[in-house]
């Protein structure tokens, strides 16, 4: 039972990075994208694509990768977010130009997430991967008898980091004042003189950034597929909502406590229902408490 | 072959009724109708004639398929083109049309077989019974899901819908008492197949007995056809009437202002339960046609992309809100989906060019195709082919009987949403 608490913080944390994308993008431009999720994947991929290149540097400590990953996952993270610019300039930016509504902004997300699934399965093929195939990953023994792979402390390691440097980025750096600004009004953003569409720019490269570092986590502890970053975005959403959609920090405690919601629930349920748990829990919160746990306005 | 022209030419009639409709200067909606339909009927003696057998075998397989999705794409026009609701799920009620459908008409598996094949029930129900079933048992889904989702703000009803996608899939996957789990579904009826079989259907008169004795195994999909395309006319039929009703209206006041719809004192959310419940019913007919076509169906076949996304192009691409367009709509990206098959056949040398293992993953080309399909439809013709109709009343059509429906499309209707 306490391994399962441990290994949902972990699950947790990459919800967490995954969701705070998803709600920094639902509060800057107001419109669910279904295209996370395979954000999340294209930033995995990218991540095992770069890492042959690079010249082995050595086991990092105790866990499984060596130093060529951390350089591999930074590239990596401007890449993806590149990627989410380039999709926001090609889909998103014309229809919003055209003011159409959130509905049509999501499903030109939905096409979105297909086509980059499509570009991964053409690019990659469809056989599942690892970052280091057949290295062994032992896990350790903690106290309370929890066992959990170094890997795993590493991946909340890397979420803590990057959460904090989300808040710097958002509290400290004109860039994020203008984001918080635009998510609160963007009316009142754009006559008190912020460009909007270089917030919007700003937002994509960032979530982008995020996603790759969710994915490419997801795949050090799992394995790499095509579908790994689509099973995850129902999971994803109960995430956000639970939080708060379009609440930044509310991201970070509703993926905590989905992820770990999750891994509990296998100790029930057969764990193929995984993706059915978020669904259970989203549906029971929008019932009872639509308005999410952490309710309130404005983007905190 | 007479045989077949004239299994042929019931759909084609059908199909050249309907097209005659809104031809400009086709007259009288009467004479109109039945000069398509001779038209239809004269391609169906032409086609015969001057297309070779094995194109046209696999023509009539292509409209078979293509129609079932029509249904399928006029399911989602109720929930999405009339209502605005924004089902993402469609591939749960096509699942569960064609598992219900399954399910009751098929025979419980006995001796040895019982140990591999495993279901819950199997009732031996005629085919029609078994549309019916798969009908009422989404619409009863429907009415589930709908109570605690449809008070939703419309993203949060679309990740639900996505959800209970996934989650009527993952239970047709992992619970093999139900309908054999992961391994598939078999021996669901092929409706009428004794037609094309030796000893020729026992319930035939013996004159009628004689003609069909010319059809081979092989045929059936003429006789698949016929089957599909009386469902999709009965389907639109219905359809357009509704929406033309008084309840129609009602739903497309939901759908463009709900707020004013509720302060003429219409029950939204009544509407709205009534609106999914009866799209998803049409899905359910869909399902249930898919399952006795393919006489065998897994958890497989209704994953988001092939059960969800696919019908989501269609009725984009035909236009939302226009029952003629999803039609269309579903033989275009259906034409697409299909020919993507040929298209990587032809690629490959190239593919293989640039890197060796490129052309053994050419299929996924197909998606990639739909996927830009949808993206070029939003950016470029967001109303889609045909537009929007805009019919107010069948009233005002009947007093300006010269008038055709749909010439006048409001083209900003559509896709401004």
């Amino acid at each position: 039972m306490a391994s399962l608490l441990a290994w949902g913080v972990m699950l947790g944390g990459i919800l967490a990075l995954g969701g705070v994308g998803l709600s920094l993008v639902y509060g800057v431009l107001r419109f669910a994208t279904f295209a996370h999720g395979d954000l999340m994947t294209v930033g995995a991929y990218l991540v095992a694509t770069i890492l042959p290149a690079l010249p082995p540097m050595g086991r990092v400590g105790p866990f499984s990768f060596g130093w060529e990953f951390l350089v591999a996952l930074a590239l990596a993270m401007p890449l993806t977010g590149m990627v989410a610019l380039a999709m926001d300039r090609a889909f998103y930016r014309p229809l919003r130009r055209r003011q159409a509504s959130p509905l049509i902004l999501a499903m030109a997300s939905l096409g979105v997430a297909f086509l980059l699934r499509s570009l991964v399965y053409l690019g990659w093929g469809a056989d599942f991967r690892f970052y280091y195939p057949g290295r062994a990953r032992p896990s350790v023994l903690l106290p309370l008898g929890v066992r959990l792979r170094p890997d795993q402390l590493f991946i909340l390691g890397v979420t803590v980091v990057l959460v904090v440097l989300m808040y710097l980025l958002l509290e400290r750096t004109r860039a994020g004042k203008a984001m918080r600004a635009t998510a609160d009004n963007p009316a009142l953003a754009r006559v008190s003189g912020i460009d909007t569409e270089r917030v919007a720019a700003w937002t994509w490269l960032v979530s982008g950034a995020l996603a790759a570092a969710a994915g490419a986590m997801l795949a050090l502890d799992s394995q790499l597929r095509p579908e790994m970053g689509w099973f995850l975005l129902l999971s994803l959403f109960a995430a956000v909502v639970l939080g708060g959609l379009g609440k930044v920090y509310a991201a970070l405690a509703g993926g905590l406590v989905m992820g770990v919601v999750q891994q509990v629930a296998t100790a029930f349920l057969n764990p193929a229902y995984g993706p059915a748990v978020g669904f259970v829990v989203l549906a029971a919160l929008l019932v009872f408490k639509p308005e999410g746990l952490l309710g309130g306005r404005g983007m905190r | 072959m007479a045989l077949r022209l004239a299994l042929l030419a019931v759909p084609l009639a059908l199909v050249g009724a309907w097209i005659g409709l809104p031809l400009p200067g086709a007259g009288r909606r009467r004479r109109a109708r039945l000069l398509g339909a001779l038209a239809g009927a004269g391609a169906a003696a032409v086609l015969t004639m001057v297309v070779p057998e094995g194109i046209l075998a696999y023509l009539v397989s292509f409209a078979v398929s293509g129609g079932i999705f029509a249904l399928l794409a006029l399911g989602l026009n109720v929930h999405w083109g009339y209502t605005g609701l924004f089902n993402v799920g469609v591939a749960g009620f096509f699942a569960v049309g064609a598992f219900s459908a399954a399910l009751f008409t098929t025979a419980m598996p006995e001796g040895p077989l019982a140990l591999y094949s495993r279901q819950a029930f199997g009732l031996e129900w005629p085919f029609l019974g078994g549309v019916v079933a798969a009908v009422v048992v989404c619409g009863c889904v429907a009415y589930l899901v709908g109570l605690p989702t449809l008070r939703l703000k419309d993203e949060y009803f679309a990740v639900a819908s996505i959800g209970m996608a996934e989650v009527i899939r993952l239970v047709f996957q992992n619970e093999r008492w139900l309908a054999n789990g992961p391994q598939p579904l078999r021996g669901i009826p092929r409706p009428l197949h004794c037609l094309v079989e030796e000893p020729t259907c026992p319930w035939l008169p013996a004159g009628m007995a004689r003609l069909v004795q010319a059809l081979e195994p092989r045929d059936y999909p003429y006789v698949y056809l016929l089957i599909v395309s009386l469902f999709v006319a009965a389907a639109y039929v219905a359809i357009e009437r509704a929406i033309r009703s008084p309840w129609g209206r009602v739903l497309r006041a939901i759908r463009d202002e709900e707020a004013a719809a509720a302060m003429s004192g219409k029950d939204v959310r009544r509407f709205k339960m009534q609106a999914l419940v009866v799209g998803a019913g049409i899905m359910g007919a869909g399902g249930a046609l898919y399952a006795h076509y393919m006489s065998s169906i897994d958890y497989g076949h209704f994953t988001p992309l092939y059960g969800t996304f696919l019908i989501w192009v269609m009725v984009m691409l035909g236009g939302s809100g226009n029952n003629r367009g999803a039609i269309l709509g579903a033989f275009v990206v259906w034409g697409v989906w299909a020919g993507t098959a040929f298209l990587s056949d032809w690629v490959a040398p190239a593919l293989g060019a640039i890197a060796p293992e490129l052309p053994a993953r050419a299929p996924y080309l197909r998606y990639l195709a739909v996927a830009l399909l949808l993206e070029a439809v939003l950016l470029w013709r967001p109303e889609g082919l045909l537009g929007e109709e805009r019919h107010v009343s069948i009233f005002l059509e009947m007093e300006r009987p010269a008038r055709v429906p749909g010439r006048e499309a409001a083209p900003t209707a559509g896709g401004s949403r």
